[in-house]
C-alpha cells in the first residue's frame, strides 16, 4: 500500500462537489446526538477538547437545559479519509444538526433537503423511538443515504445484537452491518467518518445555471441581524449578489456569505453543494423563511426548489400578564421573539376574567412552553397561560362556517349545525407487554386503532388516529407512566373529523371566567366539570367571602362545589424574637399575592389556570 | 430586656423555641455554668449600649425554673449593676408548674422577681400528651397559689388551643380552669405547626391531623367571650388581661416598637435601629464569651420601610390601635367588619382578630 498523498484543504466556499459531502444525524433525544457531533468535531479538529463546549452545537440556554435541539444548525469539518483508495484526501463533511421534536417537522423536513446522507443514531440500550422513526422515514422519502449506527455500545445495558436486527428489519439490510459506536469514548467515530464519505453520494448540481439555494435555518442574532442558512444546489451565492426571496419575491442586499467551522468564517461565495450562512441585513426571520428559495436577483432562478410550506400554528393559548401594566411589556416582548421565530403568531384579545392579553398560536406545546418561559425570564415577565387548545372548524345552521381558536368565541350550541375538529396519526413504539394499558389509555382519548405491527419480538409498533385536543396536555405524561417510560410517541396532523363537541364553562361567584371555558366531548363533559369544579376548590385560597364554582354547558349546571369563607389566619405569637421572620413572611406573602390574578373580586392564583388542563384522567 | 434559658426537662414536640435537654448539650454549656455566661454578655452589653434604665425584665425559655433560682437572682443582679433597674421595673418570669416550689418561689420574689407565667397550655390530659407536657394538670392551682403566697404581684396562664383530638368542651374546661386559678392574665394562642419540628413530621406522615381553621376560629371566640365575662380584656389579639395594669409590659414593648436587648442562645436585640440575634447553640454561646467575643450570629438594618411594616404589623394586633394617617387605603377593611374606628383609632373588630394577617397584608 502506498502512502497517501497529502493533498491541500478544499477552499472555502469553492470546494469541489465531489469532495463534499452534506449528512444530518438522526437520533432520539437521549440517545447521544450531541455527544457524537462533538466527537466529530474534535477528531476533525474543528473544534479542540479543551475549548469544545458541552454540546456545542446546542445554543440556547433553554435548549442546553432541556437537553433538546430547537434550532439546526450547520458545522464544516474538514476530514482526511484515513482508510480506503482515496485515503489521505482532503474531504468536506458539513454535519447539519436537525431539531429532535415533534413539533418542529417541518424544520426536520427542509433540514434533511439540505443531505444527501443521514446518519440513524441509536441507543444500543433502548432501540428506535417514535420520533426517529417518524424522521428517519422522512429521510427515507427525501432519497438520503441512510447510515445505521448503534451508540453506546460502551454499556452494560447494551444489546447491539437485537436492535442491530430491529433496524435492519426496518431499513433493509443486513443486521452486521450496523456500525457500532462509543461516541462517549470515541471508539468507532473515525471509521463512521471514513464510512460517510464513502457511502453518502457527492451533492450534484449544475454551477453554471442562476443560483438556487435552499433555507433551512433562520436565526435572529442581536448584532448581524439574521443569519440564513442555506444549502446551495445551483449555481453560486456571491457576497457581492443582490439575492431575492423566491416565496415573495423580496429582495435583499447580500452582506456577508460564509461557513461556519465552528466560528463564522467569511467566503467570497458559496458554490454547488455548499453549506453555509447569508447575512442580508433583514431583520425578521419571517423575512428569510425556512424552506424558501434563495436566488439571484441579477439572474433569477425560474422555478423554486419544491417543498416550501408554511408552518400553521396548532395550538393556542392566552397569554397575560399578572399585572395588567405589563401589557405594553408584553407586546414589545412578543416583536422581539417574533423576530427570531418565524412560527409564532398572535393577536391581542382581552378576557374578561383577565383582562388585556395575546392570543398565541404555537406550532405544539414544547413550543408554548418554551415560548413562556424565555417571555418570563428574558423579560421578567410574570404571565398567565391558559389552557391550550386546538383550532375547531364549526359549521353554523346557516350555512356560515367559523374558526375558533378560544374557547370563548365558541357559538352557542343551539345554532351549530356540525364541529370538526383535527385529528393526528399517532405512532407509539413499545415493549410488546404494554399493549393492553396503550390500547386503553388511547381509547379513553377517543382514539381509533389503524395498525399494529410487531418491530421485533417484544416490540411493538401501534397506529392510532386521535383527536388532537386529547393528547394535547398530558397524552405523553400519561403513557410514560403507564409503560414506565418505554414508550415512545410521535404524531402528526392527519386532517380533522366530526365530532359532538361542548363548551364547558366555569362560573365563580355565577359569573363565568371565560379563562376556564374548555371544549371538550359531550361524553366526558360531566366528568370534567366535576374534576374542574375540585381542581379549583382546592387551587383558590379561601377568600373573605363564600366563592361558589359551577361548571355548566350553556345554561346547564352539571358541578358545583363551594369554597367557603376563610374565618381565621394564622393567631400565632409575636414576641421579639420572632419580628424579623414575620416581617419577612409578611414580604413574601405579599410577594405571592402579586402572582394571584382578580378575577372579580376573587384572587386567583396563577397554577390554577394551568391545573385546568390536567384534569384528563379525573381528579388528580 | 430579655433572657433566654435554652433548658427543658424534655423537649415539647411542637415547640421551635431554641431550646435544649440536658442530653443535648455538649461540654461548657452546663446548666450550672449558664449564669457566668449570661452574666459576661450582660457585662458586654452594657459596654456597648452604655447607661440605660431597664425598665422590664422578661426570663423565658425553654424553662427558666430549669435554673436554680440563685442563678435567675444572680442575673437580675448582673442587670441591675450593669444598667440598674427602674423603681416600678417589671420582671417576668416562666414557669412551668412542675417545676416549682415554695422556696423557689420565695427566692425569685425576694430576689426581685414580681411577674410569673406559668405555662399551662391545657387543662386535659389527651392534650397534654399531645403536647407532650408532662404536669400533672391536678399540680396547676398549687402553682399558683403558691406564687401568690411568695407574694408575686401578677401571675400569668399560658394556654394552647386547637391541638389535634382537642374537642370544643375540652377547651372550654380548660379555659374554665384556668379563669378558676384567677390570673391577672391570659395568653392564648392556637398551636402552630412550626416547620422542622418532631410535630410537624408528625402531620406531615399524617399521623395526627390538625383540626379545622373554622372550629379553631370558634374555640378564640368561645375563649375571648369566657374571657371578657370573667373580668379578662384582650388587649392583645391572644392575650387578655384583668386591666391595663396587668398588660404584661415587656411584651407591649415588642409591640409598640421599643428597644430591647437580649441576652442568651438565639436572644434576638433591637437597639439603635438594628436587630440582631446570637449563635443558637448554648455550647456555641458559651465558648464565644468566655474567648471574649461578641456571641452575634447575624443581624439586619431595620430601615424606614422595615420599620414602618413591622409597626403596622404589630400595632394591628393591639386594643389600641392603628393611627389612620399614612395608612394605604382601608375603606374595605370597614366595610368588610374587619377594622372598626374607635376615637381617632382603627381598630381590629372580633371578626378582625381572627383574620389579623389579612388585615396586615392589606395595611402594609
Amino acid at each position: 500500500m502506498t502512502p497517501p498523498t497529502p493533498s491541500t484543504p478544499p477552499a472555502v466556499g469553492s470546494t469541489p462537489p465531489g469532495l463534499l459531502r452534506n449528512f444530518c444525524i438522526i437520533a432520539h433525544i437521549d440517545h447521544g446526538k450531541s455527544t457524537l457531533a462533538d466527537r466529530m468535531l474534535q477528531i476533525t479538529g474543528v473544534v479542540d477538547e479543551r475549548a469544545a463546549r458541552a454540546q456545542y452545537l446546542d445554543r440556547m440556554d433553554i435548549e442546553r437545559e432541556r437537553g433538546i435541539t430547537i434550532k439546526s444548525q450547520a458545522v464544516r469539518m474538514p476530514f482526511r479519509k484515513s482508510d480506503g483508495d482515496d485515503a489521505g484526501t482532503d474531504y468536506v463533511l458539513n454535519m447539519i444538526d436537525t431539531p429532535g421534536h415533534v413539533d418542529f417537522t417541518y424544520e426536520v423536513s427542509r433540514s434533511l433537503e439540505a443531505c444527501e446522507g443521514a446518519i440513524l443514531l441509536v441507543d444500543a440500550a433502548q432501540g428506535i423511538e417514535a420520533q426517529t422513526l417518524a424522521n428517519l422515514y422522512l429521510a427515507m422519502d427525501a432519497d438520503l443515504h441512510i447510515i445505521p449506527v448503534l451508540n453506546k455500545i460502551d454499556l452494560p445495558g447494551a444489546q447491539p445484537e437485537k436492535y442491530a436486527e430491529e433496524i435492519a428489519g426496518i431499513i433493509g439490510g443486513n443486521p452486521d452491518d450496523v456500525l457500532r459506536v462509543s461516541a462517549k469514548t470515541g471508539q468507532g467515530v473515525e471509521e463512521l467518518l471514513n464510512l460517510i464519505v464513502d457511502e453518502v453520494p457527492p451533492p450534484q448540481g449544475d454551477p453554471d445555471s442562476p443560483p438556487r439555494a435552499l433555507i433551512f435555518d433562520s436565526v435572529y442574532d442581536t448584532y448581524r441581524g439574521v443569519i440564513t442558512y442555506v444549502r446551495v444546489f445551483d449555481g453560486k451565492l456571491s457576497h457581492r449578489d443582490k439575492i431575492k426571496m423566491m416565496s415573495t419575491g423580496a429582495v435583499h442586499e447580500m452582506l456577508e456569505v460564509g461557513v461556519i467551522s465552528p466560528e463564522p468564517v467569511k467566503a467570497d461565495h458559496l458554490g454547488v453543494g455548499e453549506v453555509g450562512y447569508l447575512i442580508t441585513g433583514v431583520k425578521e426571520v419571517r423575512q428569510s423563511r425556512v424552506g424558501d428559495t434563495v436566488t439571484s436577483n441579477a439572474r433569477p432562478a425560474t422555478e423554486p426548489l419544491g417543498g416550501y410550506a408554511h408552518p400553521n400554528p396548532m395550538v393556542f393559548s392566552g397569554l397575560y400578564p399578572i399585572d395588567g401594566d405589563d401589557f405594553a411589556t408584553l407586546r414589545e416582548a412578543l416583536e422581539k421573539l417574533q423576530l427570531n421565530d418565524a412560527a409564532l403568531v398572535y393577536e391581542p384579545e382581552s378576557s374578561g376574567a383577565l383582562g388585556f392579553g395575546f392570543r398565541i398560536g404555537f406550532l405544539g406545546l414544547l413550543h408554548l412552553e418554551i415560548v413562556r418561559e424565555r417571555l418570563e425570564r428574558e423579560f421578567n415577565l410574570d404571565l398567565i397561560a391558559t389552557a391550550p387548545n386546538v383550532v375547531y372548524r364549526v359549521e353554523l345552521e346557516d350555512g356560515s362556517e367559523h374558526v375558533v381558536t378560544n374557547p370563548g368565541d365558541y357559538p352557542n350550541s343551539g345554532k351549530i349545525s356540525k364541529v370538526f375538529e383535527p385529528v393526528v396519526s399517532a405512532t407509539v413504539l413499545a415493549p410488546s407487554e404494554y399493549i393492553g394499558t396503550i390500547m386503553e389509555l388511547c381509547q379513553a382519548r377517543r382514539g381509533q386503532l389503524v395498525a399494529m405491527d410487531y418491530l421485533s419480538e417484544d416490540r411493538v409498533e401501534i397506529r392510532y388516529t386521535l383527536p388532537m385536543g386529547e393528547i394535547m396536555f398530558d397524552f405523553f405524561d400519561a403513557l410514560k407512566s403507564r409503560t414506565k417510560g418505554y414508550a415512545s410517541l410521535n404524531y402528526e396532523l392527519s386532517g380533522e373529523q366530526a365530532a359532538d363537541l361542548v363548551k364547558v364553562d366555569i362560573l365563580l361567584q355565577g359569573e363565568i371566567v371565560d379563562a376556564f371555558s374548555a371544549i371538550v366531548h359531550r361524553d366526558n363533559a360531566y366528568t370534567y366539570g366535576v374534576a374542574l369544579a375540585g381542581k379549583l376548590k382546592e387551587l383558590i385560597p379561601r377568600q373573605q367571602f363564600e366563592v361558589p364554582i359551577q361548571a355548566a354547558i350553556g345554561a346547564r349546571v352539571i358541578a358545583r362545589e363551594n369554597i367557603r369563607a376563610i374565618r381565621k389566619d394564622v393567631l400565632a405569637k409575636c414576641y421579639g424574637g420572632d419580628i424579623s421572620r414575620k416581617r419577612k413572611l409578611l414580604e413574601k406573602q405579599k410577594e405571592g399575592k402579586k402572582r394571584m390574578k382578580m378575577v372579580g373580586r376573587v384572587e386567583v392564583p396563577q397554577e390554577a389556570f394551568i391545573a385546568a388542563l390536567s384534569t384528563g384522567d379525573g381528579p388528580s | 430586656m430579655y433572657v433566654h434559658v435554652p433548658f427543658c426537662s424534655v423537649r415539647c414536640g411542637y415547640c421551635d423555641f431554641n431550646t435544649y435537654t440536658a442530653d443535648e448539650l455538649g461540654e461548657g454549656a452546663t446548666r450550672a455554668s449558664y449564669a457566668d455566661s449570661a452574666i459576661a454578655e450582660i457585662r458586654r452589653a452594657a459596654a456597648q449600649t452604655g447607661p440605660r434604665t431597664v425598665e422590664t425584665v422578661f426570663v423565658g425559655g425553654g424553662t427558666p425554673t430549669q435554673l436554680a433560682a440563685a442563678d435567675l437572682v444572680r442575673i437580675l443582679r448582673a442587670i441591675d449593676e450593669a444598667w440598674g433597674l427602674a423603681p416600678d421595673v417589671e420582671v417576668t418570669t416562666e414557669a412551668n408548674p412542675d417545676s416549682v416550689d415554695p422556696a423557689m418561689l420565695a427566692t425569685l420574689r425576694a430576689g426581685g422577681f414580681n411577674r410569673i407565667s406559668f405555662g399551662v397550655q391545657s387543662a386535659v390530659s389527651h392534650v397534654l400528651q399531645m403536647l407532650d407536657r408532662t404536669h400533672d394538670p391536678l399540680r396547676v392551682p398549687e402553682a399558683v397559689r403558691w406564687a401568690r403566697e411568695a407574694g408575686f404581684e401578677q401571675v400569668s396562664v399560658d394556654l394552647i388551643y386547637g391541638s389535634p383530638g382537642e374537642s370544643m368542651d375540652d377547651w372550654r374546661r380548660t379555659v374554665e380552669h384556668a379563669i378558676s386559678l384567677e390570673p391577672d392574665h391570659v395568653s392564648a394562642y392556637a398551636l402552630i405547626v412550626e416547620d422542622g419540628t418532631a410535630f410537624a413530621r408528625k402531620v406531615s406522615r399524617g399521623e395526627v391531623v390538625m383540626p379545622d381553621d373554622d372550629e379553631t376560629a370558634d374555640k378564640y371566640l368561645l375563649a375571648d367571650e369566657m374571657l371578657e365575662a370573667a373580668g379578662l380584656g384582650w388587649y392583645e389579639l391572644s392575650n387578655w388581661a384583668r386591666d391595663e395594669a396587668a398588660q404584661c409590659r415587656h411584651n407591649v414593648l415588642y409591640w409598640t416598637g421599643g428597644e430591647w436587648f437580649g441576652i442568651g442562645p438565639g436572644a434576638h436585640s433591637y437597639v439603635g435601629g438594628r436587630r440582631w440575634w446570637n449563635v443558637k447553640h448554648p455550647a456555641a454561646y458559651a465558648q464565644r464569651l468566655a474567648a471574649g467575643q461578641s456571641p452575634e450570629a447575624d443581624g439586619e438594618v431595620i430601615d424606614a420601610d422595615a420599620a414602618r411594616m413591622e409597626d403596622v404589623m404589630l400595632r394591628t394586633r393591639l386594643r389600641t390601635g392603628l393611627d389612620p394617617a399614612g395608612l394605604p387605603a382601608h375603606d374595605h377593611l370597614i366595610e368588610q367588619g374587619l377594622l372598626e374606628p374607635v376615637a381617632t383609632k382603627l381598630v381590629l373588630t372580633k371578626k378582625g382578630r381572627l383574620l389579623a394577617d389579612h388585615v396586615v397584608r392589606e395595611l402594609t
